[in-house]
């Protein structure tokens, strides 16, 4: 691991409201680990699904702003926590590598957008960049016992050609990481499957449905909790299980981790930086069995 | 069901004007039905994804254009990712959704709305404002109880920010819809 590791930070409109807590441990991680944040100076928001479903040209220079903010900064890429604006950014710098689609972009906008900036996902730096074996050697409170099923969300990794990390059907990077942190993963095969998206508003029998396939996939896999990266897909399983235990019948009770969370966890960050409060369905029970192994070396 | 029109005209003008502005080869597309075999919300289209596309290459705008498929595309990548002809099937449906728009389709009158608030409350501050949006939604909608029930857990987890976040340059995101307004609307 390089001790020089400075990136562009892009929080997303999520980290300051229904993801706090993300957010903030995906800071603590970061500054355990060496990586240097600096937040993107008034960043703003890259305009999400609904920018990109009224024009590509608006959508584009809604994420060119913020790329274009960050390269005022000395970093060596632009990372953020978000799939959602993950994508948007990656986007809309894969298609300004068109020459005309750049300057329809750049003339949107006050200060014109360079375009040369690396950008990728929090989690990309921590495996490529930092990697397990960092995490295994920082590690001072294993997750042991805690089953965990891996859930990467659809755009994390696709399309390939945009996205370029990890597999687009069966992505590893959260299994590595959470498995050097001590925690037993288990084999998820809905990995990439939508949860729903933003729809829980407007169609929210599109949300219930389909996260419920993947809470009910995940405890067939033996999970007794799931790890996400991306906060649409936290909030649908967490914050909206109950309704998705309501239209289901079912009785999930089903802790959902930011990846950010446990492997701070391991690490031994404060609760402060964890904000594990925050989560809807509680973890307690989870926690119990992380404690179980160390009950038992104890006695 | 309805049947191809195998004789009379075909609107190649639409054709056209969706593999141009998709920057896609539509006529690739051999109908193998993998885009809707992954599709994960194919269960709730009125039109499976590859039907889309074949209404495409059939120049059969008015199908294409009026149904509510194109609205509940999460654009999830899936069927891109998994065309053997590496057709970017999810672009495509963006860009029906922008042609849908500018004909004045609305199939899923909800969906617009929200997507509209929340595009309005990044105009207006530059960040979404979440409790800003749902308000904007509750309004336009009428559905003013919809997700009561979250809203109760999580105020109390102080997750839900109930001032908007205003950033300095808000003026300058502002400008961004207007210019584009100016450019590509009038
Ligand atoms: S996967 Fe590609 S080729 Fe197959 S039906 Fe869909 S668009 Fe056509
Ligand atoms: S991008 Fe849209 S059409 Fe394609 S698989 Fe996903 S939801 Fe279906």
């Amino acid at each position: 691991m390089s001790s020089s590791l400075v990136y562009a930070y892009y929080p997303g409109c999520s980290g300051l409201g229904t993801s706090l807590e993300y957010d903030r441990s995906t800071r603590a991680l970061c500054a355990a680990l060496g990586i240097k944040l600096i937040d993107i100076p008034d960043w703003s928001c890259c305009g999400s699904t609904p920018a990109h479903t009224v024009d590509h040209t608006l959508s584009g220079a809604l994420s060119a702003r913020n790329i274009a903010q960050a390269e005022s900064l000395d970093v060596q890429g632009i990372i953020t926590p978000c799939p959602s604006c993950l994508t948007n950014l990656k986007t809309a710098s894969y298609r300004m590598r068109d020459e005309g689609f750049k300057n329809k972009v750049n003339k949107l906008l006050d200060t014109p957008c360079r375009n040369d900036l690396p950008i990728m996902s929090v989690l990309q730096v921590l495996f490529e960049k930092v990697g397990p074996d960092a995490i295994k050697n920082k590690t001072t409170i294993p997750l042991k016992g805690i089953k965990v099923a891996p859930y990467y969300g659809c755009i994390m990794n696709r399309p390939p050609k945009i996205m370029n990390f990890d597999d687009c059907e069966n992505p590893i990077a959260m299994d590595v990481l959470m498995e050097a942190a001590g925690a037993e993963v288990m084999p998820f095969p809905l990995k990439v499957e939508c949860c729903g998206a933003s729809y829980g508003v407007a169609k929210k029998e599109m949300v219930t449905t389909l996260s419920g396939k993947l809470l009910d996939m995940a405890a067939d896999c033996g999970a007794t909790s799931m790890v996400t990266a991306c906060p649409l897909c936290q909030m649908n399983l967490d914050l909206r299980q109950s309704q998705v235990n309501r239209a289901n019948k079912s009785h999930h009770e089903m802790p959902i981790f930011y990846y950010t969370q446990l492997l701070g966890m391991a690490l031994g960050l404060n609760d402060e930086d964890l904000m594990l409060n925050k989560l809807c369905v509680s973890p307690n029970k989870v926690f119990y069995s992380l404690r179980e192994p160390q009950r038992a070396e104890a006695s | 069901m309805n049947n191809f029109r195998l004789n009379g005209s075909i609107n190649t003008e639409f054709i056209n004007e969706v593999q141009k502005r998709s920057g896609q080869n539509i006529s690739l597309c051999y109908q193998c039905g993998n885009c809707t075999a992954g599709c994960p919300y194919t269960t709730f289209y009125d039109i499976p994804v590859s039907k889309i596309m074949r209404y495409v290459q059939a120049g059969l705008k008015e199908e294409a254009l009026s149904c509510s498929s194109i609205w509940l595309c999460a654009t999830c990548e899936s069927c891109t990712t998994r065309c053997p002809n590496e057709i970017d099937v999810a672009h495509v449906m963006d860009v029906l959704r922008h042609m849908a728009r500018e004909e004045g389709y609305e199939p899923e009158p909800q969906i617009k709305t929200f997507w509209d608030s929340f595009l309005n409350s990044v105009k207006r501050h530059g960040r979404v404002f979440e409790v800003g949006v749902m308000g904007e939604y509750m309004a336009k909608t009428g559905r003013i109880f919809t997700d009561m029930d979250l809203g109760l857990k999580v105020i109390p987890k102080g997750k839900l920010g109930l001032k908007p976040h205003d950033i300095v340059g808000k003026e300058e995101v502002a400008k961004i819809f207007e210019r584009y307004n100016q450019e590509y609307k009038s």
